[in-house]
This record gives structure tokens, C-alpha cells and sequence, in this order.
């Protein structure tokens, strides 16, 4: 006789891939339970969504998004991550024949915190296109990290999938991680990805000053220029500011 | 007096540039400063925005009766300061519309004064443009990005007319324009700066841009101090005989 065990559940460790930049003490105060909770969301083909979220509290945060696209499908996920402790957006996204996946993400924050994205695309069809721009702003000891997988399939020719992710580090001290992995089996596709990482642009911000704008109002414009590209996708515009305005009221109290 | 440099020593580096630098300049005057390469004019363009890195390590800059070297480069463009950049920067997504209204309306906070609406400004930012005979949609585009030389040339002069200095250092205002471009540019500084409350100090290689301008006093910087001060017939022995027939 034999007696199934369910195995009990455990927390991932940094040797996970997906975890490597984590900050596992976060993890372990919002408890293995955070883990199941997927927030499902189906396209039918044709249809379209657009969804902006602002994250982060003064507590740890896990988003797990699941997107699944039918034929021709679009969906648009942009989200500003401001988190005051451990906030992590995990998004995994399939595409059907023809569909679209558009994703902006900006971290932005100090305190020592760290503040992640997580995707995977998988591409399983021909003809699907995806588009993701992320920009991390920190200071303060804090961490930013995207890790992005694409997953091309086998028989998903005229694949068109982009990743785009910028780090501005205010000081010295702040990191931003950017791990991009593509595994591709379709021999007719197109996959970019880029990663830059940088200081604020010292001669605008002198032209700026030079010019009367004080060095916070400077930093915020430089900032808010910096960041815009995560959000250019988006078409509704009050959603825009929205995004926006949250990423820079982090910004409050910044270095400058 | 609108500008007074007594003694003024500063270095970039540990490579000391101005050398005893003393210069006056009362309201009411245009003041062309020439000098061959390597004088110290650029630096003391930057010295006189407060641009970090360059350091002062001797003498005295008063503003309007202030003590300018004390003042954070955003001070001192409240206080009524302009510098006209020889390389204006470019500040990709950033319109100049935004820039400059955030600009102005940050000097008149400094100075106790109620901010433009935004009708107020795109009207007087429009008297500008078309001062310097520049479209509108420009200044609606991204901060000198994808500007010619003499388009980003222009587009500080339209700064400095919408900003209203008292007071102008213009570094190289003339190079990199055409002909046309440099008779608009130099109008634009009569129209703008052409005051008995307001001063420039303008910063040339050559006769030209001092034919629309017409400075009242000429210095010539070398060695990081002035050498030889005059009246506009000295900039144009400089242009007829050179700098080492000139200084010597």
C-alpha cells in the first residue's frame, strides 16, 4: 500500500532564474499562498483590452498576470511599479495566430527596495507581434530588474517580438538588472531586445538650470522624459498622466 | 553696475585657465570680448552660469550688487542672468513649449512674481519666434532635437527673449549660422537686449556678428585676462592684423 503526499509547498529560491534578482525575504513575508494567486485573463479572437495598473504599497506585492490571446487578439498592459517594499508584476502572455501583446512598465523608487517585471512571451503561432518597453528609475540602495523571456515555437513564423528595457541610477549604490532570454525555433522571425543602463544626463540638466529651472523640477522633467517611452503605447491619455503622475510622485524626495 | 569681475582665478581640473580675469560692465552696454583659442572664454562663460567643474579659486563676481559666485546656476538665471550656449544641449522628449514655460515660470517664482498661464505664455512665445523668424511648430518639438547648428542658435535667442534677461554672456552666438541666419540673430539681440537697464556680454571670434551688434567697448582675452580694452575700431584692427600684431 502506498499513501499519496501532496508535496508540500515551497518558496522558490534565487537559483529559480525567474527569482535570481528577487528579494526573497519579501517573498517569504507575503508566504508561499501569494504564489497561486493567477489572475486569468482570455481573449476570444479579435478582441481587445487595455489594462493600466498602478502597484506597490507599504507592503510586499506579487501581480501574476495570465494572458491568453486568440486569433488577431490585442491586448495592453501598462503598469507603473512604485512600490514602498518587494513588488514584483509577473505577466505570461500566448499568443495566438496574428495577436498583439504591448507592454510599458516603469520601476521607480529609492529606499533600498526592490521593484521587479517578469515576463514571458510565448509566441505560439505565426504572425504574432509583441512590444515591451520598460524603464527602471532608482536610488537609495534600491534595486529595478526585468527579466523577459520570448518563446518562439516551432512553426510561429513571422514572429515580430521587441524588448526594450533603460535603467537611470540617480547614485551610486542603486542597481538595475536586465536579464533577456530568447529561445527561438521558428527560422523566419524577427526578435530585438536592448538594455542600457545610465546616470541623468549632466549637461541638460546644467542647460536646464542655466535656464532657471530648479534642480528638482529639472530632474523631474528629465525623469518624466525618461519614462515616457514605457507609455507612448498608450492612446487614452488621462490613463497616461495617470501612470505618469504616480511614477513621479515617487520621485518625491529622490537624490538629486 | 550690472557685472563687475575683480581678479578672477579658476581652473578645470588642476589646469588653472583664468588668470586675474577683472572686467566691468555698466548697464546699457554691449561688450564683445575676443581672444584667440584657448584664452579662457568658454571657461568663463561657464564660470559666470555656475557650470560644476569649473572652480573659482581667486577674486570676486558681483551681479546687480549680488555676489554672483554664491548663487546655484538656477539663482542666478532668476537673478537675471542668460547664457547663450555655444553647443545648445539637446533634451530628447522634453518640447521646448513645456521647457521654457517651467523655465519662466520658475524665475518669476524665484522672484515673487505670479506664473503665466498657458495662454499668456504661447503668446509671448510666439512674439519670439517670430522675432527670430521661427515657426511655432519648432518650439512645439523636442528641445534642439534634430535642430540644424543655426536653427539651435536661433532657438536660444528665442529663450532669451521669452526669458528676458537683464543680462546676456553669449558664447559663440555666431557660429555655425549663415548669413541670413547671423543678420536675424544679431536683430534678434538689438531687439531683445538693446536697452539702457540691460547688458551683454558677447563672446565672438569675428568682425561679423559686431557688424549687426554694434558693441560699445571691445576686450581682448588672452592668457586668461583681459589684455587690452577699447572701442569697436579694436575689433576690427584684430580682424585687419591678427591677435599677435594686435598683443604686441
Amino acid at each position: 500500500m502506498t499513501t499519496a503526499t501532496l508535496p508540500t509547498p515551497t518558496l522558490p529560491t534565487r537559483r529559480d532564474e525567474a527569482w535570481r534578482y528577487a528579494d526573497m525575504d519579501g517573498l517569504a513575508r507575503l508566504g508561499v499562498d501569494a504564489l497561486d494567486q493567477w489572475q486569468a485573463i482570455d481573449l476570444a479572437a479579435g478582441e481587445s483590452l487595455t489594462r493600466c495598473l498602478v502597484v506597490g504599497s507599504d507592503a510586499p506585492e506579487l501581480h501574476r498576470i495570465r494572458l491568453t490571446l486568440g486569433e488577431g487578439a490585442r491586448a495592453e498592459l501598462f503598469v507603473t511599479n512604485a512600490g514602498g517594499d518587494y513588488t514584483r508584476v509577473e505577466v505570461e502572455v500566448r499568443l495566438a495566430k496574428g495577436a498583439h501583446f504591448e507592454f510599458g512598465g516603469v520601476t521607480i523608487g529609492g529606499a533600498g527596495v526592490t521593484r521587479e517585471f517578469v515576463t514571458q512571451v510565448v509566441h505560439a503561432e505565426p504572425e504574432a507581434t509583441s512590444n515591451q518597453t520598460i524603464r527602471a528609475v532608482h536610488w537609495a540602495g534600491a534595486t529595478g530588474n526585468f527579466l523577459g523571456e520570448i518563446k518562439v515555437a516551432r512553426h510561429a513564423q513571422k514572429t515580430d517580438a521587441a524588448q526594450d528595457f533603460k535603467g537611470l541610477l540617480l547614485e551610486a549604490g542603486a542597481s538595475a538588472n536586465a536579464v533577456p532570454q530568447l529561445e527561438i525555433f521558428a527560422d523566419d522571425v524577427k526578435c530585438a531586445h536592448g538594455a542600457t543602463v545610465g546616470a541623468l544626463d549632466e549637461a541638460a540638466r546644467f542647460y536646464m538650470m542655466a535656464r532657471g529651472l530648479d534642480p528638482a523640477t529639472a530632474q523631474r522633467l528629465l525623469v518624466q522624459a525618461f519614462i515616457g517611452d514605457a507609455f507612448v503605447a498608450l492612446e487614452d491619455e488621462a490613463e497616461r498622466e495617470t501612470l505618469l503622475d504616480a511614477a513621479l510622485a515617487a520621485l518625491e524626495g529622490a537624490k538629486l | 553696475m550690472m557685472l563687475e569681475i575683480t581678479n578672477l582665478h579658476a581652473s578645470v581640473g588642476d589646469k588653472p585657465i583664468l588668470k586675474g580675469l577683472t572686467l566691468s560692465v555698466p548697464a546699457g552696454e554691449v561688450h564683445a570680448i575676443m581672444g584667440p583659442n584657448g584664452a579662457g572664454k568658454s571657461t568663463l562663460t561657464n564660470v559666470l552660469g555656475g557650470k560644476p567643474g569649473y572652480e573659482v579659486t581667486a577674486g570676486s563676481v558681483t551681479f546687480r550688487g549680488q555676489d554672483l559666485l554664491a548663487l546655484e546656476p538656477h539663482e542666478r538665471a532668476a537673478a537675471g542672468l542668460f547664457l547663450g550656449f555655444q553647443y545648445p544641449v539637446e533634451i530628447p522628449g522634453v518640447s521646448n513649449v513645456q521647457f521654457l514655460r517651467e523655465a519662466l515660470n520658475s524665475q518669476r517664482k524665484a522672484r515673487g512674481e505670479e506664473p503665466l498661464s498657458g495662454g499668456e505664455f504661447l503668446k509671448l512665445a510666439k512674439d519670439k519666434a517670430a522675432l527670430l523668424r521661427m515657426d511655432m511648430e519648432m518650439l512645439k518639438r523636442q528641445v534642439n532635437v534634430g535642430f540644424s547648428g543655426g536653427e539651435k542658435k536661433r532657438a536660444e535667442m528665442v529663450q532669451m527673449g521669452i526669458l528676458d534677461p537683464a543680462f546676456a554672456v553669449l558664447d559663440e552666438t555666431d557660429s555655425g549660422l549663415d548669413i541670413d541666419a547671423l543678420r536675424i540673430v544679431g536683430a534678434g539681440i538689438n531687439a531683445i537686449m538693446r536697452s539702457p537697464d540691460k547688458a551683454v556680454l558677447l563672446i565672438t571670434h569675428y568682425q561679423r556678428l559686431l557688424d549687426v551688434v554694434k558693441p560699445d567697448k571691445v576686450s581682448i582675452l588672452a592668457g586668461g585676462r583681459i589684455v587690452e580694452t577699447g572701442g569697436p575700431e579694436l575689433a576690427l584692427r584684430l580682424e585687419a592684423e591678427g591677435y599677435d600684431a594686435v598683443m604686441a
